[in-house]
């Protein structure tokens, strides 16, 4: 026996090294952020950021920034979580079979350390950075959407992506409490317009998806009540939304500048559910679900600048100008 | 003794190594900043035990 194999053990070449301690499929840095789902993160970032600047209060900008990364980590700890515990589904489904658990690059232990550390850690930091009651309620977010969202109604009841729809509607309500520290109703309309936009954005999803939630066994509406039901809800949701919407412009974060904006959306959003509620399957079938598409999109954008409308009158009252 | 050119996955580690890196450095640069932040704020206010040891 040579001296290095005395003292190292069995004689490895390159290959064998190679081989026994790094995996061909092995994960880069890239899929552990990955795992944080970084699309629902901006999601996140955005309206909490709306929530933080639209309360009446001036943050210092390194607390603001701290605030937002800290709910953006909690939420991206949540979004591993997720992954973790859906692993089974992911790789089931085509819009998820190329997330880093079921496309093998990332072990299923990995996202649960990974989701919990960064859960404990965003926590604490956004307590210290900002109050108690923020920490809470980040913590509560994510207790939310892990275990009454993922681990219980997802798989349980076709109203999964109702229930479910409060975790994402929570980041503007821990915005402004970690700007004030105190809660008020503002922030819960904030919170309304997301939580009933929710329904609405993914069983227009789930209509042009239909497959995919039909081989994973996820009781989505379109699977447990049928297609018609689902156009039948998107609509009668789409009306609670118009009149919650547009309401809000009335508020104290509203003003003539989101009263105009809401009022286009909403009459945009309430043709597009129309003609969802209006066409049956053989319609959607001969243009490859359009209408629904084009819904989802508009969903997207539908969101994105009521809250950018908000943002807008808090950005605007320091020159008097913004609200009523 | 001679050198073999560096696999690729080393240099794909490497870059994982990197990001853990700079993360821990931002991490490290955000605490600093938001320590420095909240103690020369007006409301900060040193812990009573403190401020009797100075009386």
């Amino acid at each position: 026996m040579t001296r290095s194999q005395k003292t190292n053990g069995p004689k490895m070449s390159d290959a064998s090294l190679h081989a026994s301690t790094l995996r061909e499929d092995e994960a880069s840095f890239g899929d552990y952020f990955a795992l944080l789902k970084p699309r629902v993160m901006s999601l996140v970032v955005f309206t909490a950021l709306v929530g933080l600047l639209a309360a009446p209060v001036a943050v210092h900008p390194v607390i603001g920034f701290c605030a937002i990364l800290f709910i953006a980590i909690g939420g991206g700890a949540s979004g591993a979580l997720n992954m973790w515990w859906d692993a089974d589904i992911d790789k089931v489904m085509k819009r998820t079979k190329g997330r880093p658990i079921p496309a093998g690059k990332v072990e299923a232990g990995e996202a649960l350390s990974l989701g919990l550390a960064l859960s404990g850690m965003s926590v604490i930091m956004l307590a210290l950075a900002t109050n108690l009651m923020a920490g809470a309620f980040l913590a509560f977010t994510i207790f939310f959407y892990v275990v009454v969202y993922t681990m219980w109604l997802k798989r349980v009841t076709p109203q999964n992506i109702v229930i479910g729809g409060a975790a994402g509607a929570f980041p503007p309500v821990i915005g402004w409490i970690a700007a004030t520290g105190t809660m008020s109703v503002e922030p819960w309309l904030m919170f309304a317009l997301t939580f009933v936009w929710t329904p609405p954005h993914f069983w227009a999803l789930a209509l042009f998806m239909r497959n995919d939630y039909d081989d994973a066994g996820v009781p989505m509406l379109t699977v447990t009540h049928g297609r018609r039901t689902t156009r039948v809800h998107i609509l009668v949701y789409t009306i609670l939304l118009a009149i919650l919407a547009v309401g809000t412009a009335f508020s104290g974060i509203g003003g003539p500048v989101y009263l105009a904006v809401s009022l286009v959306l909403n009459a945009m959003f309430l043709h597009g559910a129309w003609k969802i509620w209006r066409r049956d399957e053989d319609d959607s079938e001969a243009d490859n679900f359009k209408v629904e598409r084009s819904f989802f999109k508009l969903s997207l954008l539908y969101l994105f600048l009521h809250f950018g409308a908000i943002l807008t009158e808090a950005l605007l009252k320091p020159f008097g100008l913004g609200g009523w | 003794m001679s050198f073999k050119p560096q696999h690729e996955l080393h240099q794909r580690r490497f870059g994982r190594n990197l990001g853990v890196g700079l993360s821990l450095a931002g991490f490290v640069v955000l605490v600093l900043a938001l320590t420095i932040v909240k103690v020369t704020s007006d409301d900060f206010k040193l812990p009573k035990i403190q401020t009797l040891e100075q009386n």
